[in-house]
């Protein structure tokens, strides 16, 4: 079992006034095994928890840990923290030209593992896993994520997440933008990763619509840079019926 | 404008009669080409078209003394295909681009003759025409002055492949015919303290087709510059480069597409690299759209991925526009480091980050070497553009070599 902990995490950004303060004390236990959902209205933070954990320049993490089995997971550089198990799935995949996907899922899985994969399965795990995402083969003669729809770039961050199994998945609203058939395939990729045993999920997203294919095991709404309430998926529901609207206000009162 | 042109061309339409309308453009860009030595004197370094060039690093070459030293040639022409030399006024009468400069100028003044690759009408190479050209030392100078003809109708690949230690100063004529097509890669491999001073003049036929692939990696100085004009309406032309400048070296591309006639098009597409203290790059992309040249389509790039400190890109695209009748003319030019997102997005899959700038390195020149289509000469410039990475940044040989298929 692993265990990906954060402790009065604080994180600022740099502006045009100075830094700004985006997470302001997030507190939060993730076990491999366990899937949680992270709810939150747009602007509350979520993506900047995620960047943060996975080591994006832009943040600055000015105080507060994150920890790996008890290992600081915020002296690592960004390539260690994925070769120490964790992945993030980008709300907003970034295009690498002239890098093609085969290239790219090739190099990535030869750092992660230490050593290059064998061809022969190798070609065969690819394909599968593009087959698994309903995501034609060709995809793999692409440029990384360049003229890919946005549901074929989420398609393919799963794809990376099946192929580079890491130990927690960072899910950075996987779910936004896909219609009904694509959510159901990327659904059905998370609960494929999960199921393999000893994962950690959390899943970040503004709505609760995946969490009909993706159940929960803890639900924490995130308002104002802080989480503001946890329980289990039973908050989802009432976070469908109510809204964020009574969190925002209390958050904006304190 | 005549009434021909103000409408749709019709397949069946005469050719407009412009060719007696053509006048001289008075421009400092691009001077007025020209045989005769006394149009080209030894340039100071102020002059708009050697302002960039470090002119005392060419060790004499503008000077014009002769020369009778040769780079050695290898070449196997197949069927269809001659390799002769002639004399320099047969081949001044075969209608090539004349010198813009000195240096070409004093290539075709120097050489004592021509070395004429000639492609007869409607032959259709199988393979590309490989031409090694190589040299021993950079001690003399060495003039050269090459025709390259590919007869009305006929396709061809031609590769010129220069290595090896040389002071090079080269006019290239090229003349596509009617409906040919030409796709010439010229790769500068050459040793450290090589300098390759050179045009290359393209003449472009009715409706042919001409594509050009530079890649300037070695030398200590080199400076092409390469123009197109077109013999008659529909030509095509495009001109792909590709460099890599690292420390003390200077690398100039300069480009002049002369859209002379209408329904004509030209693509340009260059890219570059720098790194190294004192590694200097030159790109300056001319077009002019001439009165006649309606209906025509051109675009511009020249994009610069500067790798460390101490590196100088100047990049220089200019549009002259002489008639408003255009399908399109555009052009962009960058100048820029790494990608933070692009380097954050590969390091979270655990990509080092050093293996991650190659990688960008690798596909911001891939997508363009694939564009090439020899693929055997593909892998070798993608080889190419490692080894210059390997050397200088230090990195270890690549997990992410890309095989071209
Ligand atoms: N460079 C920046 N300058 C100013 N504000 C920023 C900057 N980057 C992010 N923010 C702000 O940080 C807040 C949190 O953003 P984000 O983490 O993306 O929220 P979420 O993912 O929950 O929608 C937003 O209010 C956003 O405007
Ligand atoms: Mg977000």
């Amino acid at each position: 079992m692993a265990t990906l902990e954060i402790r009065d995490l604080h994180v600022t950004v740099d502006t045009e006034d100075g830094a700004k303060e985006i997470l302001r004390g997030v507190d939060l236990t993730v076990r491999s095994g366990e899937t949680h959902a992270i709810m939150g209205p747009n602007g509350s933070g979520k993506s900047t928890l995620a960047y943060s954990i996975a080591g994006h320049p832009k943040y600055t993490v000015t105080s507060g840990s994150v920890t790996l089995d008890g290992v600081d997971v915020l002296a690592m550089s960004v390539d260690e923290r994925a070769r120490a198990g964790l992945f993030l799935a980008m709300q907003y995949p970034v295009e690498v030209p002239g890098v093609s996907v085969t290239n790219f899922l090739r190099t990535a899985k030869t750092a992660i593992d230490g050593e290059a994969p064998k061809l022969r399965t190798w070609v065969k795990d690819v394909n599968a896993s593009l087959d698994k995402l309903e995501m034609d083969r060709s995809f793999a003669q692409r440029n990384v994520n360049e003229g890919f729809s946005g549901g074929e770039k989420k398609r393919h961050e799963i794809v990376q997440l099946e192929l580079l199994d890491p130990t927690f998945a960072i899910l950075d609203e996987t779910d936004s933008g896909l219609d009904i058939d694509a959510l159901k395939v990327v659904s059905t990729g998370v609960n494929r990763f999960h199921d393999r045993g000893d994962k950690g999920v959390l899943l970040i997203t503004h709505y609760t619509r995946i969490l009909r294919y993706i159940t929960p095991d803890f639900v924490h709404v995130f308002v104002a840079g802080r989480i503001a309430e946890q329980g289990g998926s039973e908050l989802a529901e009432r976070l469908e019926a109510e809204g964020y609207d009574r969190y925002v206000k209390a958050a904006a009162a304190s | 404008m005549t009434e021909t042109l103000n409408r749709p061309a019709h397949p069946a339409d005469p050719p407009p009669n412009v060719a007696g309308a053509v006048e001289t453009i008075a421009s400092h860009l691009h001077p007025v080409a020209s045989y005769d030595l006394v149009d080209h004197p030894i340039p100071s370094g102020r002059e708009e078209v050697w302002r960039f060039t470090p002119i005392k690093r060419l060790r004499g070459s503008l000077d014009g003394q002769p020369s009778s030293e040769h780079l050695a040639w290898d070449v196997d022409p197949p069927a269809g295909v001659t390799v002769s030399e002639i004399g320099t006024d047969e081949a001044i009468a075969l209608g090539g681009v004349a010198p813009v400069d000195r240096t070409a100028a004093l290539a075709v003044d120097l050489s004592g003759g021509a070395t004429l690759i000639d492609v007869a009408a409607d032959t259709v190479l199988d393979g590309p025409l490989v031409v090694n050209v190589s040299g021993k030392s950079a001690e003399q100078v060495v003039w050269g002055h090459v025709v390259l003809r590919i007869g009305a109708g006929s396709q061809a690949t031609v590769v010129f492949e220069h290595s090896g230690s040389a002071r090079y100063t080269g006019c290239t004529q090229v003349i596509v015919g009617d409906n040919a097509s030409l796709d010439l890669a010229s790769l500068q491999l050459w040793d450290d303290d090589a300098v390759h001073l050179a045009q290359v003049g393209v003449r472009i036929g009715r409706d042919a087709r001409f594509r050009s692939f530079q890649a300037s990696l070695g030398g200590d100085v080199v400076r092409l510059v390469e123009t197109a004009e077109y013999d008659g309406p529909g030509g095509e032309v495009e001109m792909l480069g590709l460099y890599f400048v690292d420390a003390g070296q200077h690398i100039e591309h300069r480009l002049f597409v002369d859209h002379n006639q209408p329904r004509t098009r030209s693509k340009v597409d260059y890219r570059g690299a720098l790194q190294g203290q004192g590694a200097h790059s030159v790109w300056i992309g001319d077009v002019l759209i001439r009165r006649q040249a309606e209906g025509i389509e051109t675009y511009e790039s020249n994009r610069n991925l500067v790798l460390t400190d101490g590196c100088r890109a100047d990049s220089v695209p200019n549009l002259e526009i002489e008639t408003g009748e255009i399908e399109g003319a555009g052009h962009a030019s960058t100048t820029g480091r790494f990608d933070d997102e692009q380097l954050f997005y590969l390091g979270s899959r655990g990509i080092p980050a050093e293996q991650a700038r190659r990688l960008v390195v690798h596909g911001f020149f891939a997508d363009l070497v694939r564009r090439l289509g020899v693929p055997e000469i593909q892998s070798r410039l993608l080889a190419a553009v490692e080894t210059e990475l390997a050397a200088t940044v230090g990195l270890p040989p690549a997990a992410s070599r890309e095989v071209v298929a």
